[in-house]
Parts: structure tokens; sequence; C-alpha cells
């Protein structure tokens, strides 16, 4: 370990690039096997002893296959419906929230702020069975909007955008205030030009969120015609086990989207996180 | 004066405040009056005392997923504690291509649980990648059952956990390390300072707040285990069931002809309590620290 910045010794720098290249075999590895097996035809041998990382014969085959046993598309779309609505939910809801409890002065909101805080101690298996029966009760099991609605506003977000909206210097707020602005005004004009980047690691991790969960919706969802892509993948793994091939391309169409969205948006993250935003 | 009308605040906190109370603070009440019914997915809901908690005393299956609890704590702990700390050091620095590595670190955590499970379920299987290298380089000559055998099951599972959260902690750490100050670093260099006195003296004191908070974190997620478990073992539990973990009881419970969501309800509070000593273990530690 050397101070940090200042530029490390070439013998130190090969040593930490190796150390780079190991983990990231340990970490991307098992997803390029998958890609891998993805990919190998009939006639590629994936049982073998000896394995083969690369396919003999590439071949999209099994993404069209997967889709002849489960609908696999029609999955994708309902668990982008699902992201769809949290994603929505949460940028609206949390930004109007977090901009009322940091920049408006009213009776109850240290409560309300104290409560929403409060909710963070509670996880989500815990409420999950009496969130199933309050879903039930609105007449909304089996559906998407069953799925979507407890997470349309994340508690977690509303205290992020509060973090965010606090950030932003009064100075800029008390102009505005002189000027005669209302408070949607103030809003728009002074508080979300500078809480952008919040905002999009609220609407970025939302999203992933909202796409890879699992419980939740194997909890609301009877109707395999309805299933989001994570239950349904299950169901294929327990019905059709018999094919890699086939679990393997439902697994990179599961997969891909998130680290398509993630890697796009990654530099807002990384640069959160160097600027120290994620206090630890 | 901040605003004009009174309701305004009220307005544009209004949604928000109707999902905390429907669907963050009633659940958390109703899960209390709940365990104390027999409430089933049809009908039922009768109060019955303490019969669920009577009831848990004597799941066998309970117990089972309790030890495995304790199990995956004990193991995910010092692992997720420790190796996100040494990741961090080793991004932390910016040589050329760092943003490609810190991104690809992060690819597990940005998966979904499910995915990763059907991943490794695929390496680990008896004819899997794992069982093929192991088989080449000659180190086993039967497959090993990863994922039929109870303790194996169990310990692929929290393989998987670790190896999907190290890029998570890893940038917790990231951004605690951006706090502590190069300038303490470089004076302690120019005052001749070795690299791991350094370590022991600058960097560790600075990532120790972070580090109590990772390892509170590390603990609730090990007892909140579900997906990884639920997808390795195909949703049965393992062998016998006895691969459960206390969520995917809660899971079992809360559906279906064997559905009582009054007994899921008391495990659920069970749970609650479970999660609970963690946190008040992190809070002793920083009133001590402060």
């Amino acid at each position: 370990m050397t101070t940090p910045g200042r530029a490390p010794r070439a013998g130190e720098r090969t040593v930490r690039y190796l150390l780079l290249l190991l983990v990231l075999l340990l970490t991307i590895g098992p997803f390029l096997w998958q890609l891998s097996t993805s990919l190998k035809g009939p006639d590629d041998d994936i049982w073998s002893r000896t394995p083969s990382f690369l396919p003999d014969a590439p071949t999209l085959a099994n993404y069209a296959q997967v889709a002849d046993t489960i609908p696999v598309w029609t999955y994708a779309a309902n668990s982008l419906v699902v992201a769809g609505i949290a994603v929505a939910g949460n940028a609206v809801g949390a930004t109007l929230a977090g901009f009322a409890l940091a920049r408006l002065r009213f009776r109850g909101a240290r409560l309300a702020f104290g409560l929403f805080a409060a909710t963070l101690v509670l996880p989500g298996e815990v409420t999950i069975v009496s969130q199933y029966v309050t879903v039930r009760s609105l007449g909304l099991t089996d559906t998407l909007l069953g799925v979507a609605l407890p997470g349309a506003i994340g508690m977690l977000n509303v205290l992020l955008m509060y973090t965010a909206f606090r950030a932003v210097p009064p100075e800029l707020d008390a102009a505005a205030l002189v000027d005669g602005a209302n408070a949607w005004q103030r809003l728009v004009h002074v508080g979300l030009p500078n809480v952008r980047g919040m905002l999009s690691v609220v609407v970025i991790f939302t999203f992933i969120a909202a796409w890879d969960d699992f419980l939740w919706p194997l909890i609301v969802l009877d109707d395999p015609g309805r299933y989001t892509l994570t239950v349904g993948l299950q169901y294929l793994d327990g019905t059709f086990s018999a094919n890699p091939r086939l679990i393997a391309a439902g697994t990179m169409i599961a997969f891909l989207p998130v680290v398509a969205v993630f890697a796009a948006l990654q530099r807002f993250f990384f640069k959160g996180v160097e600027e120290g935003a994620i206090k630890g | 004066m901040t605003h004009r009308r009174w309701f305004t605040p009220w307005l544009l906190a209004g949604p928000a405040l109707v999902w905390l109370a429907v669907f963050n603070l009633w659940p958390a009440v109703n899960t209390v009056i709940l365990s104390f019914t027999n409430a089933r997915p049809l009908g039922g809901g009768h109060f019955t005392g303490l019969e669920n908690y009577r009831r848990a005393l004597d799941d066998e299956q309970l117990t089972d997923a309790l030890v495995n609890s304790v199990v995956y704590l004990l193991v995910c702990l010092p692992l997720l504690t420790l190796l996100p700390l040494l990741l961090a050091l080793l991004v932390e620095k910016r040589l050329p291509g760092i943003t490609f590595f810190r991104t690809a670190f992060y690819t597990p955590v940005v998966a979904s649980a499910v995915v990763v499970g059907l991943v490794w379920g695929w390496v680990l299987d008896d004819r899997g990648l794992l069982n093929g290298l192991l088989h080449q380089l000659g180190l086993a000559d039967r497959p090993v059952s990863f994922l039929t055998d109870r303790w194996l099951l169990l310990f692929s599972a929290i393989a998987l956990t670790v190896w999907k959260g190290l890029g998570y902690y890893m940038v917790i750490y990231l951004s605690a390390l951006g706090n502590v100050g190069r300038e303490l670093h470089e004076a302690a260099a120019v005052d001749g300072a070795s690299a791991t006195r350094r370590f022991w003296h600058v960097t560790l004191p600075g990532v120790r707040p972070a580090m109590l908070l990772i390892s509170v974190l590390v603990s609730v997620s090990a007892l909140r285990i579900f997906s990884e478990l639920h997808v390795l073992s195909n949703g049965t539990g393992g062998p016998g069931g006895r691969d459960m973990s206390v969520v995917m009881l809660i899971q079992m419970y809360s559906r279906g002809f064997t559905g009582h969501i009054g007994y899921a309800s008391a495990l659920s509070i069970l749970l609650f309590v479970l999660t609970v000593g963690p946190m008040l273990v992190l809070a002793r530690l920083n009133r001590k620290a402060a």
C-alpha cells in the first residue's frame, strides 16, 4: 500500500494489475460461462468433463427456443411495467416529500421525518406477510399493480431526496423568496437543478431493485402468464432443468438489461461515491 | 414564512405520507396483530393468544433455519467485513482502466439474486464447471455434490452471498477511504511510517465507522437470506427441507393450502427481534466511540 494519489512504482503497478485481473476473473467469469453456455448449440457437449470455454458454433437458437418454452418476452415486459411504475412513483413522490421536509417549515415536519427514518430499521421481509394481506384487501393480488404499489414510494428514497435538498445552499432559496417565488417555483427552479445527481441515483437503483426483486412478486403472483422475469426464470429452472442452454439464455435476458442500465449510468454513481455522497 | 398556504407542505408530502401509513406503519402493526391469530390465506382470523409462538418453539424446521442463520452470519461477518476493504484498497488508486474494474466488480451487486443463483447453480452442478475443473486438476475423482448435500448446499449459498456482496461493501469502503485525508497519509509517509504501519494507524482508524456499519448490514442481511437458498435448492429447501431460512419459512406459510398467515406473522416478529440485535450492538459501539 502506498499513499493514495501518488504514482505507484512499476513493480507495484504490475502486482496491482495482476490482482485486479484475478478478481475480475472471479467476478465476471461465472457470467461469461453462462453467456457461453447460452450460445452453445445442440452439437456442443455442455456435459463434457473437460469444460470448453468457447462455443464451437455460436448460435442464438436458445434465445428463440426459451421463448417457445416460457413466454419470456411477456415476463420481461411485466418486469418493465413494474420497474416503470416504481421509477415514476419514486421520482415524483420521494422528490416532493423530500423537498417539503427539507425546505418548508411546518408543524409535524419533525414527527413525519422521524417516522420515515424509523421505517429503516424494519427489514422488508418482516412485513411481507401483512403487506400481502393489505394488497389482497385492495383486490390487487395476482396483478402487476399489486407487485409495484407498495414500493412505489420508498421511504429510503424520501430520506435520500431530503438529504439532497438539505445540501442546496440556503442563499439560493432566500433570493427566490425575496423575488416572491412560491413553493412550487422554488422546487422547480432552485431545488431540482441542484439535486439531479441524487435523483439519478434514486432512479437507477429503484429500477434495478424492482427489476431484480424476487420474493415479493413470488408471493403476489399466481397466474404464470403474469409472472415477472425473476419468478418466471425460477419456474423455468424447476420445469425444464434438463436443458441448461435454455436456462442460460433466460438468465442472460434477465441479466443484460440491468448491466446495460448500470454501465450506461455508472459514472453518476461512482462520482457520488468519490465525493463521499454515500457516507460510511 | 417558507410558503403561503398552510396545506402546501402536506400536499407535497401527502403521497409519501400515505405510503408511509399504508405500506410501512400499518403492515408493521398488523404483523403484530396477525401473529396472535389463526388467520389463513382463506378465512380464519380468530384470536388465539400465544398459540403461534408456542408452535414456533416445537418447530424443527425453524430450529434448522435458525442454525442455518447462525452459520450464515458467522461465516459472512468476517469475510464481508474484511474482503471488501482489501478490494477497496485495490481499486482506490486511479490507475488507467480503474473505472472499468470498479464497474465490473460491482456487476454481481446489480444482478438479481435469481440470476446469480442460476449462474452459480450451473457452475456448481454435479456436471458443472467447478466439478469439471476439479476433475481435470485431479482433485476429485467423484463429483462433489455442492447442491444436494445439506451442509455443502448451505455453504454454496453462503459463497454466493459473499460473492454478490463484495462489490456493495467495497463501494461503502471506497467512499469512506475518500474521507480519510490524503494529508494524513502523506504526513505519515514523510515521518517514515511503513505501509503496514500506515494501514494499522491511518487507514484502519479512518474506516472504523464504515466497518461498524458494514458489520451490522452484513449481519442483518445474513438473517434475511432468501433468494440464494431458494434458487440453489430449486425452492425445496434442500435435502429434507433442512436448508431453509427463516424468510423461506415465512414465504412458505404465506401462501397456498398449507398457508398460515398467523404463524408466518409470528415468524416475522421473530425475524425482526433477531435483526434488532446487531443494530443495538452498533448503537452501543457508536456511543462508546463518540
